[in-house]
């Protein structure tokens, strides 16, 4: 009993950073539909600025969270800025291979700053709390709360204020939406700057689970959200929350059930059987019936 | 088409003129000797050290005027080439050193990863290769006709030796008898010596709990630990990197297991001791090299080494610069500098006293004979805990 809700909690600490990320990707493409690769790199980004505002300028846990915040969403805002929003009439195979190689410059600069693996200094003291057998960790509980806190906010903001308005409206139809009277460009660098700032929290909140971090980090994990972000629906706020859910759990019990070589080869082909059956994701809507 | 022969013309003429650029060296009677080293990538810290060692090495015999080869002084010329840490790099940077550079002989890769690939390409081009750190038998295998390639070597033992070494110590000496095994599935190496240490632990009487794995770049061994945790090992045995192992030991530890932990010498980077902090504590990991070893040379190597680089040098310098004592020693003996004679120099080296221990080459293989050492992590230090004899 206590070996199975150990690894329910170990689900639910993975499915909560995939989700936090896969918003990152679910959001952009929501309202660009633009896939932006990138998007684990400003996650690593994330836990780099964590490592320095703990290792080199010791401040305490808040402000830790605010400069990976904040730094991830300048640089989150300066790279649609510079780097997707001229491309956004041309064709979306340009923009595709513009991401990816933000991508691939963002790792390689971190590479030419810091090539070794950087360990990450205990931010909070780790308490464990041990319930007959079944042992949960402070940084545990931490992620699980601040992951559902992050998304339970992103979708009032999406749900109920006017900038989530525009952001589903610009969704709809771009063309229309500035005769509106939408600014367009602010509502687009402001969802870039929401979804890079929940992929600097979620590399925060990964340094401090994982903390040994590498320029690398980002790469797996951004595929793996953007996997969960596609199963869930891509564009849709609440499909990414549930599809990187969907993806810890089958990948814990991919790993629980079997020997861990064939996690991710099981976790993948689930993923890839799911997808044959909803082309569009759980909660995904096909692109023609909007029309 | 005037666009896209124009395309085509500049591409010639840039590979023409980077080519050509190559071409004005090795003109000079100094002797190139190749280095592989993966100075970017996943385990940039064994690049540095390699390199550190393989200048500190070729510069103490350049001041003494270059290398007696025959009753003649030849100064040596290093040519260091990136591996970053990939196969496909590293077969490339030999092909480079060889054809471009006309090297007389390479040390490195050190990741077998790379050295595997590499060792192809020197064995057909007849390049005499020393990996200091590549402990997989296939680095010094032909897989084609199962015998030892020729031009081949190693510095190290091999992993089939470590993992029977490390599961000896850990029923004899820390009295194990129910262990368990996580490794790194992508890594030939690793899993090589996970294997080697099941089966000899086994065939002690001994029962392995769990058989754990993940690939390279995964973080989270949470559902890994917990599996182990719930079959009550009285050992963890984890042959991965040392990047790796901080994140495995502090998971363990979180869930409450503390229970020895063992290691390869894949943990050897003094990097583990900043990565890992306290959590690494006690632990035992296998070893070219300690740095606190009374052996001769080995403490004019790590004075040398520290006044140069400012640090204690690991097994990967260690081993790296007895490789290239292995080849001065060869190329002394050679009488003339050819790569042939020098390969057959080494096949005939014995008792040579390097750093790492005396090395010893039988006729027709590549892997030297020589011991293991037994580390343990103290006060964030490495210490010699024991040296086991083959």
């Amino acid at each position: 009993m206590a070996y199975i809700s150990q690894q329910f909690l170990n689900m639910l600490q993975l499915g909560s950073l995939y989700a936090v990320i896969a918003l990152g990707y679910t959001m952009v493409y929501g309202v660009l539909s633009l896939i932006n690769f990138a998007h684990g790199d400003l996650f690593m980004v994330g836990a780099f600025l964590c490592f320095v505002a703990t290792a080199k300028l010791h401040l305490p846990f808040v402000p830790v969270i605010v400069v990976a915040a904040f730094g991830t969403v300048l640089l989150g805002v300066a790279v649609e800025r510079l780097a997707y929003r001229p491309l956004r009439e041309a064709p979306k195979v340009s923009a595709i291979i513009t991401a990816l190689g933000v991508g691939v410059f963002i790792e390689n600069f971190t590479l030419a700053l810091s090539p070794y693996p950087r360990h990450v200094p205990e931010i909070l003291p780790n308490i464990s709390w041990n319930f007959s057998g079944l042992t949960v960790s402070s940084i545990q509980v931490l992620i699980i709360v601040v992951s559902v806190l992050l998304m339970a906010s992103l979708d009032f903001i999406v749900r109920k204020t006017r900038f989530g308005m525009a952001m589903r409206a610009l969704a709809c139809d771009m063309k229309t939406l500035p005769l509106m009277g939408v600014p367009v460009n602010t509502i687009i660098a402001l969802t870039f700057a929401i979804g890079a700032g929940f992929g600097g929290v979620a590399g925060t909140m990964y340094a401090m689970a994982f903390p040994v971090i590498d320029p690398y980090m980002g790469i797996m994990i951004g595929w793996k959200a953007f996997i969960a972000a596609v199963v869930g629906g891509i564009g849709n706020i609440r499909g990414a929350m549930l599809g990187g859910y969907i993806l810890g759990a089958v990948e814990t019990l991919a790993a629980v059930a079997l020997p861990s070589t064939y996690r991710d080869f099981i976790a993948f082909t689930l993923l890839l059987i799911l997808l044959i059956f909803r082309p569009n994701g759980i909660l995904g809507v096909p692109k023609t019936l909007k029309v | 088409m005037v666009r896209f022969c124009t395309s085509v013309l500049i591409m010639v003429l840039l590979f023409v003129a980077l080519t050509m650029s190559g071409c004005n060296q090795a003109k000079d009677d100094a002797i190139h000797i190749g280095v592989i080293a993966e100075l970017t990538g996943d385990i940039p810290a064994v690049g540095a050290s390699c390199k550190n060692a393989a200048e500190m090495a070729v510069k103490a015999v350049n001041d003494t005027g270059g290398i007696d080869i025959g009753g003649k002084k030849y100064p040596l010329k290093l040519q260091i080439e990136d591996s970053a840490g990939r196969s496909d790099q590293a077969a490339s940077a030999a092909q480079k050193l060889i054809t471009r550079d006309k090297v007389i002989a390479i040390i490195g890769p050190n990741a077998s990863s790379g050295a595997i690939p590499a060792s192809e390409i020197a064995e057909t081009s007849k390049v005499p290769l020393i990996s200091p750190w590549s402990t997989n038998p296939k680095t010094t295998l032909d897989p084609r006709t199962g015998k030892q390639k020729t031009y081949v070597f190693r510095a190290c033992y091999m992993d089939s030796f470590q993992g029977r070494v490390l599961a000896a110590f850990a029923m004899g000496e820390l009295k194990a008898k129910r262990a368990a095994v996580l490794y790194d599935v992508a890594s030939e190496v690793l899993k090589g010596q996970a294997e080697v240490f099941k089966a000899t632990f086994e065939e002690k009487g001994g029962a392995i709990t769990g058989f754990e794995t993940y690939t390279t770049g995964n973080k989270d061994f949470t559902v890994q630990m917990t599996k182990i945790k719930n079959d009550n090992p009285d050992l963890i045995f984890l042959p991965t990197y040392y990047s790796d192992v901080p994140l495995q030991v502090q998971q363990a530890r979180r869930f409450g297991m503390n229970v020895p932990i063992l290691g390869s010498d894949a943990w050897g980077s003094h990097d583990l001791l900043g990565l890992c902090g306290k959590d690494c504590d006690g632990s035992y990991f296998s070893s070219h090299f300690s740095a606190n070893s009374t052996a001769p040379g080995v403490k004019k190597f790590v004075d040398d080494y520290k006044a140069l680089y400012g640090s204690i040098p690991d097994d990967v310098a260690a081993l790296t610069y007895d490789s290239f004592g292995i080849l001065f020693e060869a190329m002394r003996k050679s009488g003339k500098p050819a790569s042939e004679d020098i390969k057959n120099a080494i096949q005939k080296i014995t008792g040579f006293q390097g750093v790492t221990g005396t090395i010893t080459f039988h006729e027709g293989s590549g892997d030297p004979e020589k011991s293991v050492v037994i580390l343990q992590i103290k006060d964030g230090e490495f210490k010699w805990f024991a040296d086991i004899k083959p």
